[in-house]
């Protein structure tokens, strides 16, 4: 394991910020720290890095207790949601930065600069100032900078967050990239549900200064743990006592099966190649959605007698009968 | 009327900024037309010799000499103090932040007595530097106390912390992150309240009439030498050596402007 | 950096203390501790003088004059700076700047040089007309005006600067006249950096005294003001009598201070 998070916890006065947290973070993989704002993502990847103190806990770095150490000596790299750039330095002397603070000689510095340019695409760019350059150039030379020192662990605090959905989108498939080239330990934290999924090798899902759950992207949304891990990776519908995603609610005409609900179609809405669907069954809506194929198939229309169940082996969690989340962290599925 | 940023002048508007060139231009232009004027009126050796003049040329030099080492303090106990006021926070602050204003708003004959209280004769510290060249340090220095903390502040308050975390975990002790991130932030800040408070020095007068005694050849600064060749009616030399301060003046407005323009392309 | 811990915020923080005690808070204190030495006869001493009355009296009128004077004018060059471009705007935008650092002295004598009634170069005609600048009222407030000049442009601009025209054009794309846009839509987003303008002017109008010393002639019971008494009263061995005026004087300026820092922070949730 690189990073050993071990019984963390936080306050910012009557705030907490993270209780009892305890993660480790493997090796050579890429980290998604996903959660909603404020659940304490960032407060953890903070004390990770040493630019905050934990209130207790201890914080492990490549075998190392590192928890008393200050943020300069615990060999992290770390790039901020905006940028944090040295304004009056060019682009290539906020690159050297960190070598030059370790007195490295001046060729050496030159050699690997230019190197972690050309890796970021910035080479054309090296003598510009930071204010000349977009979003997106700014938050590669950041990350150029955080990988001078050849750090241990790299941590990125909401990379793209400030950057339009376009750029967000290359920077996030460039980055997948960058790491499978690189192969450093590589914790990000991010509130994009589709981000994490889409690039992370293991997911930290954080909410409420707690953990609740761990894992690879597909263990995640195959075995969501509760009602929140499941609401938070996409669309969920409730049907009877259980939350499930709309896609595994399958609807039927005339079907005699003892597991299914009866109720009425009470809306149609297409939206591209999708059809949502809207099932009263009298005391619930539920949604289901199907592709445009499937729906014309079926046949229905708003006022259609319809039965609804869950199609058998998805993933789902059950619901306590107030409504309020199942915090037990007990993974059920259906069939 | 304000239409829109960058507008071209309308017949109104025209008429407005016509107006207020007139009035800009009886009230100060034109009078400091007439000092330079007079001062070359007398032709270059005149000039030359109105400020060369054994007295006046050590009221000059006193005058200079004393507003930049006032300068250099400025500058660090200036930073210091913004730097307090900025990213502390202790009970007491605010009254900390009405002192820093008293000495722009304080008359300056008032000033100078109130210096004196604590630092004449009756002095209850038993300090008296009343009539001494101390006397002339002290007064410049409690009325230029304003210009560097009110420069840095704000932009020390925009400075992004995160600038300062990054460098540290790049490895940077607190005293490199301050040398190489923070200070070159400031620079043209501390730079422009640099400016402002030497411009200040130069020109001081009023607090210095009843704390330094205006000895000629030892507390007597270019302003009061100025005052009394006026009041022995010798509008020429008065006007020569007034040139050397307004030079200094316009000096400094060209040097702010710089800055100004300079940090403008950081963006 | 930053949000330093252990002792050197604390070293920090009692220098600067110290700095500001030694320098500002305790010698202000000692004035106001002589002005009351005997109880408040001082004070009522002071009030009682006829002439220095006249000379209190004198100070207010010219630094209501004088505010009146820079906030007509500073209001209206900043929009002109702000809102127009035109050739020179950038050489007037850095001359606004000169009262500011101008010895005092030079002021007054820029002044005498061009309205003095003797020699100097519109003097002579503007007596010829019947008015006399220098030695007497006008010229008193010509070099208070002079010398408080940019302090509300100073203020105004930036703010001019920050809300930036949308709201104008939607005022006047919603019908409004020019001079509505102004009244309903510009005054109210500028009026806090005018009060804060007009505060610092204030307190700089009422307590100019080397410019004011070298036009006004000081002439007892007609052109002294204020700050000259205290220079009078001081040479002339009636310390009692000078620290009362410039307790005064000083407390006019407290309050000025306390004033604006009240009013700075309403400012920011603009």
């Amino acid at each position: 394991m690189s990073i050993e998070v071990t019984g963390v916890s936080k306050r910012f006065g009557d705030f907490v910020a993270l209780e009892d947290v305890s993660v480790s973070i493997p090796s050579g993989r890429l980290t998604a720290l996903l959660g909603p704002s404020g659940g304490g993502k960032s407060t953890l990847l903070r004390i990770i890095a040493g630019l905050e103190r934990a209130d207790a806990g201890t914080v492990g770095i490549e075998g190392l207790d590192a928890t008393g150490l200050p943020a300069r000596k615990r060999g992290v790299g770390f790039v901020f949601q905006h940028y944090a750039a040295f304004k009056h330095l060019t682009v290539r002397r906020n690159v050297a930065f960190g070598l030059e603070i370790r007195k490295r000689p001046k060729e050496e510095i030159r050699r690997r600069v230019d190197e972690l340019l050309a890796l970021v695409h910035l080479e054309q760019f090296a003598d510009r100032l930071p204010a000349q350059l977009s979003g997106g150039q700014r938050q590669r030379m950041a990350l150029a900078r955080a990988l001078a020192v050849e750090p241990k662990v790299l941590l990125l605090d909401e990379p793209f967050g400030a950057l339009d959905a376009k750029v967000r989108k290359e920077l996030r498939e460039w980055l997948r990239r960058l790491h499978d080239e690189v192969h450093v330990t590589t914790v990000f934290v991010t509130h994009d549900q589709e981000e994490a999924l889409e690039v992370a090798d293991e997911i930290v899902v954080i909410n409420d200064g707690r953990v609740e759950q761990i894992g690879t992207p597909d263990e995640l949304y195959d075995s969501p743990a509760n009602d929140f891990v499941m609401r938070f990776l996409g669309p969920v519908t409730q049907l009877g006592s259980q939350l499930v995603r709309p896609h595994d609610v399958a609807v039927a005409v005339g079907a005699d099966d003892p597991d299914a609900v009866a109720g009425r179609v009470a809306r149609v809405v297409r939206v591209g190649f999708e059809v949502r669907v809207e099932v009263s069954t009298g005391e619930q809506l539920v949604l289901a959605t199907m592709t445009r194929t499937e729906f014309l198939r079926l046949g229905v229309d708003v006022g259609t007698t319809v039965s609804v169940r869950v199609v058998p082996g998805a993933p789902v969690v059950p619901v306590v009968p107030d409504g309020s989340p199942v915090r037990s962290g007990l993974e059920v599925h259906a069939g | 009327m304000p239409v829109v940023a960058g507008g071209r002048l309308t017949r109104a508007s025209g008429l407005g900024l016509g107006v207020a060139m007139l009035w800009f231009s009886l009230l100060v232009l034109i009078p400091l037309a007439a000092v330079v004027a007079t001062a070359a009126a007398g032709g270059w050796s005149g000039f030359w010799q109105a400020v060369t003049n054994e007295q006046t040329a050590a009221a000059i030099r006193l005058t200079v000499g004393t507003a930049m080492l006032v300068t250099v303090v400025n500058v660090v106990m200036g930073t210091l103090i913004a730097w307090v006021l900025v990213r502390d926070r202790f009970p007491g602050q605010r009254a900390l932040e009405v002192l820093i204003d008293v000495p722009f708003a304080l008359p300056t004959i008032v000033a100078g007595l109130v210096l004196l209280s604590l630092y004449g004769p009756d002095s209850p510290l038993g300090v008296d530097v009343a009539n001494t060249r101390a006397a002339v340090f002290l007064a410049f220095l409690f009325v230029t106390l304003p210009f560097v903390v009110r420069t840095v502040q704000p932009v020390l308050a925009e400075l992004d912390p995160e600038v300062e975390e990054a460098a540290a975990s790049l490895g940077a002790s607190r005293f490199t992150t301050f040398r190489r991130i923070v200070l070159p932030a400031l620079a043209p800040a501390i730079a422009a309240g640099a400016a402002l408070s030497f411009a200040r020095g130069v020109s001081e007068y009023g607090s210095l009439v009843l704390l330094s005694g205006n000895l000629p050849m030892q507390t007597e600064v270019t302003s009061v030498r100025i005052l009394s060749s006026i009041e022995n009616d010798n509008l020429g030399n008065a006007a020569a050596v007034a040139t050397v301060l307004l030079a200094v003046s316009f000096a400094v407005i060209v040097a702010l402007d710089v800055i100004q323009r300079r940090v403008g392309r950081r963006g | 950096m930053g949000r330093g811990r252990g002792p050197g915020r604390w070293a920090a923080r009692a220098v600067v203390t110290a700095y500001l005690v030694l320098l500002v808070a305790w010698p202000l204190w000692l004035v106001a501790q002589h002005t009351f030495a005997d109880g408040l006869d001082q004070l009522r001493g002071i009030v009682d003088d006829p002439d220095v009355a006249h000379a209190l009296r004198l100070t207010v009128v010219v630094a209501i004059l004088s505010v009146v004077l820079n906030t007509v004018f500073g209001v209206g060059i900043s929009l002109l700076i702000v809102r127009y471009r035109f050739p020179g705007r950038r050489l007037l935008n850095a001359l606004l700047d000169v009262p500011l650092s101008v010895s005092p002295i030079v002021v007054g004598l820029a002044l005498v040089l061009v309205y003095g009634g003797r020699s100097g170069w519109f003097g002579p005609a503007l007596e010829d007309a019947g008015l006399q600048v220098v030695f007497a009222t006008p010229g008193i407030v010509l070099a208070t005006t002079f010398v408080a000049l940019p302090l509300v442009i100073r203020e105004v601009v930036p703010v001019l600067e920050e809300i930036g025209t949308e709201q104008e054009q939607a005022a006047q794309s919603l019908g409004a006249t020019a001079g509505q846009t102004f009244r309903r839509i510009t005054l109210p987003a500028i009026k806090w950096g005018v009060t804060y303008g007009v505060v610092l002017s204030l307190a700089r109008s009422l307590g100019e005294f080397g410019a004011v010393k070298v036009v006004s002639g000081n002439v007892l019971g007609e052109t002294r003001t204020a700050t000259l008494v205290v220079e009078e009263k001081y040479l002339n061995f009636d310390q009692g009598g000078a620290y009362a005026t410039a307790f005064l004087l000083a407390l006019v300026a407290v309050a000025c201070i306390v004033v604006v820092s009240i009013i700075r922070p309403k400012e920011e949730p603009r």
